[in-house]
């Protein structure tokens, strides 16, 4: 993976709630095989109509909306454990994901891509949703968010995580590295 | 000692190493099931990395998600019709013999439903950890096990080190009190749990499904209640094992035997949470007030007992949506609106009680003009169960298919799909927007509503057809 230190950009808005796994990635894209791809098929049934033509309404597909920060309304993927979901919002180019929440294995499958998942105060969300295509910086390191007033809004961010997504380390590595913990383990409980 | 619960006990085994500030816990896998949606891109990691896997004896592997249930594509000679489809399932095929995993594969006597198959053969056990590349994991909590679907990544870090990176969830105590009444089952309960917690409302925690009521459900609806804690952002749910786990697991193939048995059982008993254990939060249910549930919107806390009335939420825009989606009004009885197709499946309700329970009200009986039913059972073994007690004929006689068993129409990935603005009763677990296909309108509910609304072909209370 590469380090993830900051990030500026401006923000796209989809201001539903609990927009789920199935929107994001619908499961008849989901016999693929690899991790590249899905981009071409994020938010597939809200973005275009039954002719398969765009659809104005749809925020993705305002000629205005640009940018790699994506800004959900509260409970933001939850649903399936499809890591297709992140696959699909990296591969169409976002790097971040703000929301008042997000789903938990939705948020595990992201830290393991790249993709930052940034949980906020309702307030901020609100903001943010009344504000799209503003432009915002998210620091990993500090794990803020600053707003174009200046303001400096902190979220979670797990240590562990913060630490691979500044390294640029994947977990497994972390994990092959504690075999013989593991095996000992495993001598234990035998 | 301070008191603990279920969750802690199981959890503190299975610490490789406990969590810091800094890192997280390190967790021993008991049991990793594999399916061919979210297993290919951890074995390319794998290849990639040159590893093996670490365990394959505790690891199992079906195929279920996009695999057909028409009889002739699974035993005859006719192909599987979405070639991207039969190219997963050839990958998976490859990928096992390669890594050398167990495959029940497409015409494997106990092949199935990955969630139905586990405890099933006897698999998931106690006290176990068992993950899966899949939400309704949580399903297996139902024995008193830690299980919770994972990310294809996770798939790869259990498929080479048997571990997982883990933060302790906080816990949650779902008490239920009272008996259930007459045509009110696990899937009403479960439906009006989420309802009352919300979709997000168990995010970050696990649940205990504890009380009387749930102390005398059997092992079926165990798995139903716990199947759905993901629908409330819960990634796992568990039910305490006792003498109902206990029989249900005696003799199964994979569960132990002679010796080994009594030492599990005396480790099983050691596992309920401790009287006085504190959870982070708790939850009263009053099991007496569940009616038959259904939703009426897109995500399954829309949900309301079947005699009731779409509420409405003024100033809500994705309510709205939802509603609009759907095709329903804001203040409309939810009965007798008309259904095309009823599904009678999934990981929620495909297994042999659930065919039983839809099959006391199809009997004699037949679905309505016009509408489709599809059954597809949870598992192979479910089916030739279902089939040695004369349910196949009830369902066929009524009118409806009879499939060969996997997921089929709930998320529709094997080309099993509603149509487009098409109602759908359904026995699954999610009423996302498009889950059943494009445009499809699905309407979450119990196998004996489902019956009821087949027969009616309108959304109709089963009690008035007992």
């Amino acid at each position: 993976m590469q380090p993830f230190t900051s990030l500026t950009s401006r923000t796209v808005v989809l201001p539903s709630t609990n927009i789920d796994t199935d929107q994001i990635i619908p499961a008849r894209f989901l016999t693929t095989t690899t991790r590249h791809g899905l981009g071409a098929h994020l938010f597939e049934d809200r973005r275009y109509d039954e002719h398969h033509a765009l659809r104005a309404d749809f925020p993705l597909n305002q000629p205005q909306a640009s940018g790699r920060i994506l800004v959900a309304g509260r409970n933001f993927g939850c649903g399936s454990s499809r890591e297709h979901a992140p696959w699909a919002l990296i591969d169409y180019g976002f790097r971040a994901v703000i929301s008042s929440e997000i789903a938990d294995i939705f948020s595990n499958n992201s830290l393991k891509n790249g993709l930052l998942p940034v949980v906020v105060d309702e307030t901020t969300n609100d903001w943010l949703i009344a504000h799209p295509g503003v432009e915002l910086t998210l620091d990993v390191a500090s794990a803020t968010l600053s707003l174009p007033d200046g303001a400096i809004v902190h979220f979670p961010l797990e240590p562990f995580a913060r630490h691979c997504l500044l390294e640029g380390l994947d977990e497994l590595g972390f994990l092959l590295a504690r075999r013989a913990q593991i095996d000992a383990y495993e001598r234990h409980r035998a | 000692m301070t008191p603990r619960t279920l969750f802690d006990k199981v959890w503190q085994r299975h610490e490789v190493s406990p969590e810091s500030a800094s890192a997280p816990a390190v967790l021993y896998v008991d049991l990793h099931l594999l399916h061919e949606v979210t297993s290919p891109q951890a074995f390319q990691v794998l290849r990639e990395r040159g590893l093996a896997v670490r365990c394959p004896e505790r690891t199992l592997a079906t195929m279920d998600h996009s695999t057909p249930t028409h009889t002739e594509q699974v035993f005859g000679g006719t192909p599987i019709t979405i070639d991207s489809a039969a190219r997963q399932v050839a990958q998976l095929e490859r990928n096992c013999a390669q890594f050398n995993i167990e495959l029940l594969a497409l015409r494997h006597a106990q092949r199935g439903i990955v969630h139905v198959i586990g405890p099933e053969l006897g698999l998931s056990q106690p006290g176990q950890t068992i993950v899966c590349g899949d939400s309704h994991t949580s399903t297996h909590g139902a024995l008193g096990a830690l299980a919770f679907g994972i990310g294809s990544t996770e798939v790869g870090h259990v498929l080479a080190t048997q571990c997982l990176l883990q933060r302790k969830p906080r816990t949650l105590a779902i008490e239920v009190a009272g008996e259930l009444d007459r045509g009110v089952g696990a899937k009403d309960l479960i439906l009006s749990i989420i309802g009352r917690l919300g979709v997000a409302g168990g995010t970050g925690h696990v649940i205990e499904y504890r009380g009387e009521t749930i102390r005398a459900l059997d092992m079926d609806e165990r798995m139903t209640v716990c199947n759905m804690s993901i629908e409330a952002g819960a990634r796992a749910g568990m039910i305490a094992p006792d003498e109902t786990t206990f029989a249900y697991l005696a003799g199964r193939p994979r569960a132990p035997a002679g010796a080994a048995w009594e030492r599990a059982l005396a480790s099983w008993r050691a596992l309920p949470s401790d009287q006085g254990a504190l959870f982070d939060r708790e939850v009263f249910i009053d099991a007496t007030a569940v009616a038959p549930m259904i939703t009426y919107g897109t995500n399954p806390g829309m949900v309301i007992p079947i005699d009731g009335h779409i509420p409405a939420r003024s100033g809500d825009a994705a309510f709205d949506r939802a509603l609009a989606y759907m095709g329903l009004n804001a203040g409309e009885a939810i009965k007798d609106q008309k259904v095309n197709v009823v599904f009678l499946g999934s990981c929620t309700n495909a297994r042999l009680s659930d065919l039983r329970s839809a099959a006391t009200l199809l009997r004699g009986r037949h679905i309505a003009k016009g509408l489709t039913m599809l059954v597809v059972p949870g598992s192979q073994q479910v089916k030739r169960a279902a089939e040695a007690e004369g349910l196949d004929r009830v369902f066929l006689e009524a009118g409806a298919e009879w499939r060969e068993s996997g997921c089929s129409m709930c998320l529709g990935m094997n080309g099993d799909m509603v149509g487009r603005g098409q109602y759908c009763v359904s026995t699954s677990n999610r009423n996302f927007e498009g889950r059943q296909g494009v445009g499809a309108r699905t309407l979450l509910a119990s196998p004996l509503t489902a019956a009821a609304c087949a027969v009616r072909g309108c959304i109709t209370d089963p009690r008035e057809l007992m």
